[in-house]
Formats: structure tokens, C-alpha cells, sequence
């Protein structure tokens, strides 16, 4: 499954949030946006998973036009937003619920998962009695039954501390040899960035534009780093 | 063995309401007050054995009148918060209505429903349904409106129906609200029954009251007001309970239930 954003543009009132955004995202992907805070990711994103329609533009999922439309792709946000009703199991469930699969059938097969997603053993704990990582690493399982050839994941580690974040960091680039899937990644960390994508986009500060694409394999980190920054400074 | 600070501080009210119970029994005897007028706190005990089934009789009535109201009142407050949360023009009518609702007199409906519908149970139950509403919907609105908007985001995304955001979303997000607004109603259900009945009744603890207060029987008026005071006690212990039992994942870390 892949993804193309063609030519989309949002304003939200007088602001213009995002201008002729061209991004393509390959199957198997890891791509990476990378742009300062603020600076319309999560409109693209909201607009990406079908919850707002762009003023212009089109998203398309392979090849076909899925503008506005929800339901397709697994969206995970900064917060884990697990219910704190519900069990780890029973939150991680809630997709294949809510695709009308019965409650019995959709808990055997997110149980099957929980090892894999650093889970185990935790199946009946409620969301606050979890850490911070792996309460985000059972909403991007949730993220991931809900459809696993396309996550949108909207800067999923900016709230945990920094040695979480890196556990997690190593952990989701491990998880994906396991479960290959299309990845559209937001952060504002250039390291992040650098260290999980296959490819980056970098944006500018409002209205966002795509200023350079960056194949990481291409070059050594360091030599991208200072790519970025000189760029970054130059705009400042 | 030293006792721990924890049970000392369970005893504080006892013994804070021994001394009151001592000082009252106390007064009344060294200034010899009239019974008629204030009884001390021994005599109300005996008026409570002695009278015991008569005032069983009445207990019953009241406490039907109470639960059946509190009852009746939650479920059209759920039914009147799922209609407000899913049509926008049922809020924006009611809202504002049920609100006014509040600055009605309770005493004058209280005679209004007894000239209306009677001196038998109906208008009881009318009042303190009317009393219990009210705390129940808006604590339930708060909790419903209460729910982070990303979260419902998510669901949307999802492909959620509003239905299945309400149910699963929204609705035990807000159990815990509305389980204070039932405790608060849980405490004037029993009230409002009383006051109700004291407007005009045939039966009932309210009913007793204004019998006893008339022959100045202060001392069964006072055995009324502590088995009110004991039931309503009982009544929020039992939404404790009910709490505790149905939202598992709300409760303290590492606390048993305690009836304390």
C-alpha cells in the first residue's frame, strides 16, 4: 500500500496552513516529515486520515482517491488516548471491534500480538497502571490491527522521557523487520528522524512547504544533520 | 502495642460524637429541660425501641417512595444526557430548561402535587424524582462533555458510529461523575420523600413527624431523624459499593472497599 498527497493546500480562516504539499510514501516505507512544531503536521495528517477535507489537492491510497474519506488508515497521535475503562487487551481490541469482528475472536487474535509489541504478561492491566512507553506501544499496536499496511504516527514519542523515547526508537525500528508496513512518521527531532526513515521530508515554518527530501542511506547521518541545520538557519 | 495512627483517625468521629451525645445529655439533665422541648439523646434511643414497629411501618414507606424516585430519576437522566449528547437541538431546548427547573420551590410543588394527584405515594415519588434529577443530568453532561475531543477524534477515524463513541467513549468516561451526582442525589432522595409526605400524607416518616411534632413528642421526631439520617448514610454507602464494583478500573491503587 502506498500513499500520495497530491498538491494539498488547507487554510484554516485567514491562515494558510499548508501550500501544494507533494509527498509520496512507497510501500514498505519508513518516511520520516520533519518540520518545527506548529508548523501544520498534525493538518496534513488529520487530512491524510480522512478527518478534514483539503481546500485543494487529493490524498490518494493506491491510486485511488480516498480525499475525506475515514476508515482506512491507522492514525496514532501524541497521546496514547487508551480508554482507562478498559483493559490493555480490551483497548488494543477496539479496531477489530469496531469492524464488527465478535469480542472473543478479536481478543485472541490482539493476544496473539502482545509479545511482539513488548506487552506480554500485561493483557488484563488497566492504561494507568502501564508506563508511559508502553502505554504508547500498545496504542500503536491498537494503530497497527486497525490497519497494518499504512500507520500514520503523529510524533508518538515526544511526551516520554529520553531514554524511553530511544528504548522505543530502537524498539519500532526492530518491529518493523518483523511487520513490514508502510510508515508516515511526523517528529520535530532531527535525530529521530534520521535514525527511523528511509527517506525525509523537511518542512518549512507556516505555511507549510516541503523544502527538501532527504534519502538517509544517501549519506552518512552527520552529513544530513548539517544539511538540515544550515537549512533550518538559513530561514531564521 | 502501639496503635497506628490510621485506626485513630477512623475513631475521631466516634468520639467526637460521643462527647456531643455526652454534653447534650448532660445539659438537659443539670438545667432539667422539659421533655417537650428537648429530650437528651438517651431517651430518644428508648423512643426508637419502643416504638419500633410503628416507626418500621412508616420507614418502609418512605424509603420505597426514596429508592423508587432516585431509580426512576437516573434512568431519565441517562435517557435525557444520551438524547442532549446526540441531538444538538434537544440540548440547546432543554438544557437551559432543566436549569430553571432548579429555582421552582420544592415546598410549594410539594403541595401543588398533593392537590393534584393525592395523598398517596404518586406525588411523593413526583418530588423526589424532581429533587434527583437534577444533580444525576448534570453531573452526567459534565462527564460526557468532559471526554478529550482527540479521543473521539480517534474513534472517528476509526470509522466509529456515533452510537458506538457514545457507548464505548463517552458513556464510562463519565461513570465517574455521574456517580457523584448520584451520591449527592442519593442523599436528598430520602429528604425530599420525608417533605413531600409532611405536606400531606396518610403514610410515611414525614407523616409520622407532623402526627409527633403536633402532641410535642419531641423525642419521636428526633428517633425519625436519626433513622433518616441512618438510611440515607446506608443509601450512599451502597453507591459506594456499586462504584466500586462496577468501575474496577477507576478504583484507588491497592485500596480494599471499606465501609468506613
Amino acid at each position: 500500500m502506498d500513499i500520495k498527497v497530491d498538491k494539498v493546500s488547507k487554510s484554516m480562516g485567514e491562515v494558510h496552513i499548508l501550500d501544494h504539499i507533494d509527498i509520496a510514501v512507497h510501500k514498505h516505507e519508513f518516511v520520516v516529515i520533519l518540520g518545527p512544531s506548529g508548523c501544520g503536521k498534525s493538518t496534513l495528517f488529520n487530512i491524510i486520515a480522512g478527518l478534514l477535507l483539503p481546500d485543494e489537492g487529493r490524498i490518494l491510497l493506491d491510486g485511488k482517491d480516498y480525499t475525506g474519506q475515514t476508515g482506512r488508515i491507522g492514525y496514532m497521535q501524541q497521546k496514547d488516548l487508551l480508554l482507562p475503562s478498559r483493559t490493555i487487551l480490551d483497548n488494543v481490541c477496539i479496531p477489530l471491534v469496531l469492524k464488527g469482528m465478535p469480542q472473543h475472536k478479536a481478543r485472541q487474535k490482539a493476544f496473539s500480538y502482545l509479545p511482539d509489541f513488548g506487552l506480554e504478561g500485561f493483557a488484563a492491566y488497566y492504561p494507568r497502571q502501564l508506563s508511559g512507553g508502553m502505554r504508547q506501544r500498545a496504542a500503536l499496536l491498537r494503530t497497527y490491527l486497525f490497519a497494518s499496511d499504512i500507520l500514520l504516527l503523529d510524533e508518538p514519542f515526544v511526551a516520554l522521557d529520553a531514554i524511553s523515547r530511544r528504548k522505543m526508537q530502537l524498539w519500532l525500528r526492530e518491529l518493523r523487520s518483523h511487520y513490514p508496513c508502510t510508515i508516515l512518521f511526523v517528529t520535530h527531532d532531527i535525530d529521530e528522524a534520521l535514525m527511523l526513515a528511509d527517506r525525509i521530508y523537511l518542512f518549512s515554518a507556516r505555511p507549510a512547504k516541503v523544502r527538501l527530501e532527504i534519502k538517509t542511506a544517501s549519506a552518512p547521518h552527520d552529513v544530513h544533520k548539517e544539511t538540515i541545520l544550515h537549512l533550518l538557519e538559513e530561514e531564521t | 502495642m502501639k496503635r497506628s495512627p490510621h485506626t485513630a483517625d477512623k475513631l475521631a468521629p466516634w468520639i467526637a460524637i460521643l462527647v456531643f451525645l455526652l454534653i447534650w445529655e448532660g445539659g438537659v439533665r443539670i438545667t432539667q429541660t422539659p421533655d417537650w422541648l428537648l429530650p437528651p439523646p438517651s431517651q430518644v434511643l428508648m423512643a426508637l425501641g419502643t416504638n419500633a414497629s410503628m416507626l418500621f411501618k412508616h420507614t418502609i414507606v418512605t424509603v420505597e417512595e426514596a429508592l423508587l424516585g432516585l431509580g426512576l430519576s437516573t434512568l431519565i437522566a441517562l435517557m435525557t444526557a444520551y438524547l442532549m449528547d446526540q441531538v444538538l437541538w434537544f440540548r440547546q431546548a432543554f438544557y437551559p430548561l432543566i436549569i430553571f427547573s432548579q429555582t421552582i420551590p420544592l415546598l410549594i410543588l410539594a403541595v401543588l402535587f398533593t392537590i393534584w394527584f393525592g395523598f398517596g405515594m404518586l406525588p411523593k415519588i413526583l418530588v423526589v424524582i424532581l429533587v434527583c434529577f437534577f444533580p444525576v443530568v448534570i453531573s452526567l453532561m459534565n462527564g460526557l462533555d468532559g471526554v478529550d475531543p482527540d479521543q473521539i477524534k480517534l474513534f472517528r477515524s476509526m470509522g466509529a458510529t456515533s452510537t458506538a463513541i457514545f457507548t464505548m467513549v463517552k458513556l464510562p468516561a463519565a461513570m465517574p461523575s455521574f456517580f457523584s451526582g448520584l451520591r449527592i442525589s442519593a442523599t436528598y432522595s430520602l429528604m425530599a420523600a420525608v417533605i413531600a409526605e409532611w405536606m400531606g400524607a396518610e403514610k410515611g416518616l414525614g407523616y409520622f413527624m407532623t402526627l409527633m411534632q403536633k402532641g410535642y413528642r419531641i423525642d419521636q421526631v428526633l428517633a425519625s431523624v436519626l433513622i433518616i439520617c441512618l438510611i440515607s448514610f446506608l443509601l450512599v454507602k451502597c453507591i459506594d459499593l456499586l462504584e466500586y464494583l462496577l468501575l474496577p478500573w477507576n478504583r484507588k491503587e491497592d485500596t480494599q472497599y471499606n465501609w468506613g
